[in-house]
């Protein structure tokens, strides 16, 4: 029972990103740092696009999504970067005003 | 070549693929560290020559060839330091991530016809893309190094790579608007034929967009005048101050690398890529060849000829590139960061863009071919390209249902 | 040698790119150092790139690299080494959060797969080793431009939907970090 002797399916692609998304999720769920739990962000993100671009594929499957699915992947590319440069900017100003990343300390209204 | 491997030899699939890849990969190494070992010489030489006196001229003979060999010998000999501070895991990978991103570009990189390791689709886009990863060995070793100097010329790498990407990619759309493919090896091919019908001669958009090119090219492979990340005036040796011997010489690799990279990036694009400035040899020795020894001049053997005289006249181009941009170096004094900045923002970002806009227009104009020398060669392939995009979206559906339209039917 | 011989290329590289993504990621996930952490992350990403290309996305593949890789995380770096000050890099967790935590992801993680074996059409094998689509690039283009080859709709609106939506968060993000006069509670910490 050779696993390499087989051809690549989309469940392959699926069970990578289940790992990634629950990465994240682990990512998200322990870590105090904020940027850490932006990373957490990322990599969800990340699970959702592998399964995106595994429906797309002409590749893997003859009945795919086809360029939805792609088109998909490169949108949610685009919205995680812009998403990165709000979550960072927030960061930075909560770093500014409370000189702590740590997002347990995060529960003053005050600024 | 894997069909031979697995035929004559019988070894399976993977395996002769394994092969195949290996010496591709070990080509390609080849290159890049003797053009490394090469132009470490060729700028101590430039750099003796414009100050006034000789460069190396012992080790070797005369011109003291052999001086950069020297020279990695001692610093293969060199003690590895890693400082009490650094964080020692980032610190020993950091060179080699630097190293890997500018290798690795030169996968996707054309050397003539289907001279490629790997035929990309977005090839110019993925060039650009690796290139861009480079900057993470610098930030890393910069980081780890638990060194003030260090750290500020890793912020200033950040911030200088990420802003002059920009620029960097409005540059490079051009010359894939007008080829109309993503491809390198059909940008290059389109290409061939007199000088004139080089992308830089196409329209004065192109010629302008050229020199911005190189501009934003010599900033994002950090050399003077943009070299801030080292600026070894103010921050000692900046990113590397703590390495030594080996692993200071990777980034040096690296950085060699990747100023032959963004060369020949620009030959491919701007310049013609394998194709001469006169078509001298397609024309004139090929056929001279083909009557002597009474080979058609499509048979392999020939084609091989014209491919490695297109493979020689590439890496002359890039290595031009590189000289110029050592000639650079050696001739202008250094920018402060904030002019650094500005030039990229203030300068480069408008100059760009107004360049894209113009040859965007240029496109749309119907006989958009006022040079009467491009139809001294035959360009039929951009005339098809042409035709596919004017007779708008119908044609270029029939062309891709055909299977033909791969690329270059498009935008 | 039989063994060795029914190796698909394919399929060897993707189990090399799945393992160094998934081992990356969780690596992510279990290292407390924020640089650290940072590095995996952009070797997980740099290894899903890998898989996109296995699957035929080159567009998309490059797109990961370049905005992705090149671009959002340099970002992120960016904005750890701004912010890494020593008590900051690494910030434990307790080990009850740890516990919860794990117990639900591993939970999660089952479903998941479960799920991904769970349809046929998606195990099963595909017709026969077939190259990528080369006009890939060409029709994502034309389809971000509104004109579809293949029947569907184009993606004109969402496209330009996206740009603005850019546009406003390039200008968000700057008008937050923008450099203001130091406050007066950072002042307090450090005189």
């Amino acid at each position: 029972m050779n696993p390499l002797a087989y051809p690549v399916t989309v469940s392959h692609y699926l069970a990578v990103g289940a790992v990634l998304f629950v990465a994240g999720i682990i990512c998200m769920a322990v870590k105090r740092n904020a940027l850490g739990v932006l990373m957490g962000v990322e990599l969800v993100l990340n699970g959702a696009n592998v399964n995106f671009v595994a429906f797309g594929s002409r590749v893997l499957r003859d009945e795919s999504l086809g360029l939805d699915g792609h088109v998909f992947a490169l949108f949610v590319i685009v919205l995680a970067a812009a998403e990165a440069a709000v979550a960072l900017a927030i960061a930075l100003n909560y770093y500014n005003n409370h000189s702590t990343i740590d997002v347990d300390q995060a529960d003053e209204l005050k600024g | 070549m894997v069909d031979f491997l697995c035929e004559t030899l019988g070894l399976p699939g993977w395996m002769a693929s394994t092969v195949v890849a290996l010496v591709q990969c070990g080509l390609l190494l080849g290159l890049v560290a003797t053009g490394a070992l090469v132009f470490i010489w060729g700028e101590r030489k430039v750099a003796g020559r414009i100050q006034d006196r000789l460069g190396p001229t012992r080790v070797g003979g005369a011109f003291g060839w052999l001086q950069s060999l020297a020279d990695g010998i001692k610093l293969l000999a060199k003690e590895d330091i890693t400082p009490k501070d650094a964080d020692w895991l980032l610190f020993k990978l950091a060179p080699y991530v630097g190293f890997t991103a500018s290798f690795c570009a030169w996968l996707a990189m054309p050397f003539a016809d289907g001279w490629v390791g790997e035929r990309v689709n977005a090839g110019v886009f993925f060039v650009i893309a690796i290139l861009g990863l480079e900057v993470f060995g610098v930030i890393l070793a910069g980081y780890a190094s638990g060194s003030k100097w260090s750290l500020f010329g890793a912020m200033r790498e950040a911030a200088q790579v990420v802003s002059y990407e920009v620029p960097l990619g409005l540059c490079v759309v051009v010359p894939v608007l007008i080829a109309g493919s993503m491809d390198l090896i059909t940008i290059g091919n389109q290409q061939a034929g007199w000088f004139t019908n080089w992308i830089i001669f196409h329209d004065p958009a192109a010629f302008a967009v050229f020199w911005v090119y190189f501009t934003c090219a010599v900033a994002s492979v950090n050399r003077a005048p943009f070299d801030l990340a080292e600026a070894e005036s103010e921050l000692v040796a900046g990113f590397h101050t703590e390495y030594s011997g080996l692993r200071w010489s990777f980034f040096f690799m690296a950085e060699y690398g990747s100023m032959l990279l963004v060369s020949a990036l620009a030959a491919i694009l701007f310049l013609g890529g394998w194709n001469g400035p006169i078509p001298i040899f397609r024309e004139f020795i090929l056929p001279g060849l083909a009557s002597i020894t009474g080979w058609p001049t499509d048979s392999g053997i020939l084609e091989y000829v014209g491919d490695l005289a297109g493979c020689a006249n590439l890496i002359a181009k890039a290595a031009t590139g590189v000289i110029l941009m050592m000639w650079v170096r050696w001739t202008l004094p250094r920018l402060r960061i904030d002019q650094v900045m500005a030039t990229c923002l203030k300068y480069c970002v408008p100059l760009a863009a107004v360049c894209f806009l113009f040859a965007t227009f240029f496109k749309l104009v119907p006989s958009a071919n006022p040079m009467p020398l491009n139809r001294l060669a035959p360009a039929a392939e951009r005339t098809a390209v042409r035709e596919g995009w004017n007779a708008g979206a119908e044609r270029v559906r029939d062309r891709v249902d055909a299977g033909m339209g791969t690329e270059g039917s498009g935008q | 040698m039989t063994v060795l011989g029914t190796i698909h290329v394919h399929t060897l590289f993707f189990f090399l790119f799945a393992m160094s993504t998934c081992g990356f990621a969780l690596a992510v996930a279990m290292t407390s150092n924020i640089v650290r952490m940072a590095f995996f992350l952009t070797l997980s990403l740099g290894s899903t790139a890998g898989l996109f290309f296995l699957a035929g996305a080159e567009f998309v593949g490059a797109m990961q690299f370049m905005i992705y890789v090149g671009g959002t995380l340099v970002l992120l770096i960016f904005g750890v080494m701004l912010t890494a000050q020593s008590r900051f890099i690494s910030m434990r967790t307790r080990a009850g959060e740890w516990v919860t935590t794990l117990l639900v992801a591993g939970a999660f993680l089952l479903i998941l797969l479960y799920v991904a074996w769970s349809v046929d059409a998606w195990t099963a094998a595909p017709p026969a080793h077939r190259a990528a689509d080369g006009s890939l690039t060409t029709q994502i283009g034309l389809a971000l431009s509104g004109v579809r080859l293949d029947g569907g709709t184009g993606y004109m609106l969402p496209f330009l939907v996206v740009s603005v939506h850019l546009l406003v968060v390039l200008l968000g993000a700057g008008y937050l970090a923008r450099t203001k006069r130091r406050n007066r509670c950072v002042s307090d910490v450090h005189g």
